[in-house]
């Protein structure tokens, strides 16, 4: 459960400060609130919200303060996480941070006019780019800040069109040689508008989209997500249900690293790898077809537990499934384990220090690589998982191999939970029985009018929370997956915010490159596993 | 014009039209260029690997640089921001050149409609072949190369085709 403090906007820096000294050292997120269409007997439009982590990893405070001016001071000199959050509120919602280092758009095109998570911005407004923006401006200040003055410098773009940026992630360089002297990054190709199509849609509406943040591993956005509604509404979901979203969270998570891992051994070189490790995914989809009618984008979960129970043969599907995967990764481990050059190419590059990961807000794997143990799993265990028995994986100094290597053995540590899980699932409903929360059978829908009534209520109505502000969070493939839902009592949410866990280590990628070799750079981005839809949103 | 007979002598001489020759020729050698952005670009990798393996149908080659491409496969969303950048790399492949539009957001935006996403990337370059789905599988993409080809092998396709194209950032 986390705290909620509200504060006046003037003393905000040093209580966050004071905050910062008394342990609560990770920063999660920071965005803004638009009252303007809600019911509150606050007079200011706008509030900013902070929410913040314990060094012990178990609590959570979400700090708020309304404003009535919009300019607030910046607290990137706190955390170097804030700096690119900061950017975001004021892209979205035009509040401005004082003595930010850079306070520009960062999700939406540098033509764009106005801020669309204001209230007043129809959410159609689309505005035509014309020409891409060429950084220079930003290049400069950041070489004058880095004081450097070279003036035999050359200068590049990684991106975003190309093969190893993902598509959509763009990266400026200086080069001093092959040495990156200065890099700047930049995102929002992908910007989605997902968090404004979600005051647009019914609840169990949104679960679709966000199938498509992190479109890897699509099942654990829908569990983060109505795990949050869940809780909001304080619904206990069955014994059943939550077993099988722990089942179906671990498979995610191989699902994820497969493809992570198969495209960071593209990268380097070893196509081989790529065939060993993504063939077993087809067999994961061949599965997850089977049981949600969907390859990637299965939208499987509803508020108040799923789409269908497992179907029959599920269990042994399941196991060949899990066999295939261990072929797979050992094949691939047999090639690059002992490899020198697979060690040359990863060992000691990319490096992140704890001290910096925690002060960047990285979070998953990517932070664990780094030493430090924290998961959410075994720190806020949810849905049973201090009932199993599994290793929190960590690297030891943070660099690419152990970030690879962190990966290989959370696929491992997985499989060992879903054989947990499945030897043990408890049988019954998956679903709870509530009428307001999950839409009747369909021979009720067609023999009987209460189940037409209520089936035709819950998709137009939606199903309604409380008002309420609320964070909640899973450890998702890529870290620590939150929501932050603002609820008026309707069935749409009021606001919606995700704590994208690839957002923070896009915005950590462009001071890990700087001093190494641009080749390096290209596994750096490829061990972080950055995934588009949930970095943009 | 089927060139199976084992037993063709060597020394045959086979009349044909020119441009019949140069369809044929040109069906098997596509060379794609994957603009991949989001999801779609993941079945696309589904596709180009080992269980559909799209070198069975003879368009394996593929290009991340446009200038050695002349098959574009967009798959993904394609937001206003990234809009330019499609253009532009499009603009640098070689006639004759063709386009595949992969999935609901490249064909019209998808489930998208907002602030941010191209409703359609027809609004900014010509399209040939569209594939419905989000993602569509990646069956929907080995159909679409397949029904592609059927049209280069009837020629179907007059390199002057999209001449008079003009896109909502051509009017600048
Ligand atoms: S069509 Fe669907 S799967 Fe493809 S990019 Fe769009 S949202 Fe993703």
């Amino acid at each position: 459960m986390s705290k909620y403090i509200t504060i006046l906007s003037k003393g905000l820096y040093s209580f966050i400060k004071t905050k910062y000294e008394n342990g609560f050292n990770y920063l999660l997120d920071i965005t803004a609130i638009d009252y303007s269409e809600y019911e509150t007997e606050h007079k200011q439009q706008y509030a900013l919200v902070y929410i913040l982590r314990h060094q012990d990893f178990k609590q959570v405070i979400i700090i708020k303060t309304y404003i009535s001016s919009l300019y607030i001071d910046s607290i990137s000199d706190i955390f170097s996480g804030a700096n690119w959050l900061e950017r975001e509120v004021y892209d979205q919602y035009g509040i401005e941070f004082n003595n930010h280092p850079n306070m520009r758009r960062v999700l939406n095109h540098r033509e764009f006019v106005g801020f669309p998570l204001r209230k007043s911005y129809p959410i159609t407004k689309g505005q035509l780019l014309y020409e891409v923006d060429d950084l220079l401006d930003e290049m400069k200040n950041h070489l004058k800040y880095k004081n450097i003055k070279d003036k035999d410098l050359m200068f590049l773009n990684i991106g975003p069109a190309h093969p190893a940026s993902h598509g959509t992630i763009r990266t400026y360089v200086a080069l001093d040689g092959e040495t990156i002297a200065a890099a700047i990054t930049e995102i929002g190709y992908l910007h989605r508008g997902f968090e404004k199509s979600c005051e647009n849609h019914t609840y169990n509406q949104i679960v679709p989209y966000t199938d498509r943040l992190n479109y890897c591993s699509a099942i654990s956005n829908n569990i983060a997500f109505v795990k949050t509604v869940e809780e909001m509404l304080n619904l206990d979901i069955t014994p059943r249900a939550k077993a099988i979203r722990v089942m179906l969270l671990e498979l995610s998570r191989i699902e994820d690293h497969l493809v992570c891992l198969a495209a960071i051994l593209v990268d380097m070189g070893g196509l081989t790898n790529y065939w060993y490790i993504y063939n077993p995914r087809e067999d994961i989809y061949d599965l997850l077809s089977k049981l949600t009618g969907a390859r990637l984008t299965n939208s499987f979960m509803r508020v108040g537990g799923m789409a269908n129970d497992l179907y029959d043969g599920f269990k042994a599907d399941l196991k060949n499934v899990l066999i295939k995967v261990k072929e797979g990764i050992d094949e691939a481990l047999s090639l690059i384990k002992h490899n020198r050059i697979f060690h040359d190419r990863t060992q000691n590059i990319g490096i992140i220090s704890a001290k910096d990961a925690i002060n960047a807000s990285l979070t998953g794997p990517n932070l664990r690589a780094s030493g430090i143990s924290f998961d959410m799993r075994k720190d806020n265990p949810y849905y049973g998982y201090e009932n199993y028995d599994f290793d929190v994986v960590v690297g030891s100094i943070g660099d690419v191999y152990d970030r690879i290597m962190v990966r290989f053995e959370e696929i491992t540590q997985s499989t060992s939970i879903i054989k947990q899980v499945m030897k043990n699932l408890p049988d019954g409903e998956v679903n709870i029985k509530d009428a307001s929360v999950v839409l009747p059978k369909k021979e009720d829908v067609y023999n009987t009018i209460e189940g037409v009534m209520n089936q035709f209520k819950l998709i137009i109505d939606g199903v309604k929370v409380a008002s309420n502000e609320y964070y909640s969070s899973i450890e998702a493939t890529n870290g620590e997956l939150g929501f932050f839902i603002v609820s008026d009592g309707s069935g749409t949410p009021y606001k919606v915010k995700v704590k994208s866990p690839s957002f923070s280590a896009i915005a950590a990628y462009p001071s890990m490159i700087e001093g190494s070799l641009l080749a390096d750079s290209i596994l750096t981005l490829g061990s972080l596993n950055i995934i588009a839809g949930e970095m943009d949103r | 014009m089927e060139l199976e007979n084992p037993q063709l002598p060597t020394d045959t001489a086979i009349v044909t039209k020119l441009e019949e020759a140069v369809g044929w020729a040109r069906e098997s050698s596509l060379w794609p260029m994957i603009f991949g952005t989001a999801c779609c670009a993941i079945e696309f990798m589904s596709a180009a690997s080992s269980r559909y393996d799209i070198s069975r149908f003879g368009a394996e080659v593929v290009r991340f640089a446009p200038k050695q491409a002349d098959l574009m496969i967009v798959a993904g969303t394609i937001s206003y921001k990234q809009a330019p950048i499609l253009k532009q790399i499009y603009e640098q492949m070689c006639e004759p050149k063709w386009v595949i539009s992969m999935g609901a957001c490249a064909c019209s935006g998808g489930f998208y409609d907002n602030y941010t996403t191209m409703q359609g990337i027809d609004e900014i370059i010509p399209v040939d072949v569209y594939v419905a789905g989000c993602p569509p599988r990646p069956e929907a993409l080995l159909d679409a190369l397949i029904s592609l080809q059927k049209d280069l092998r009837e020629k179907k396709y007059n390199p002057k085709r999209h001449k008079n194209f003009k896109g909502a950032l051509d009017n600048v």
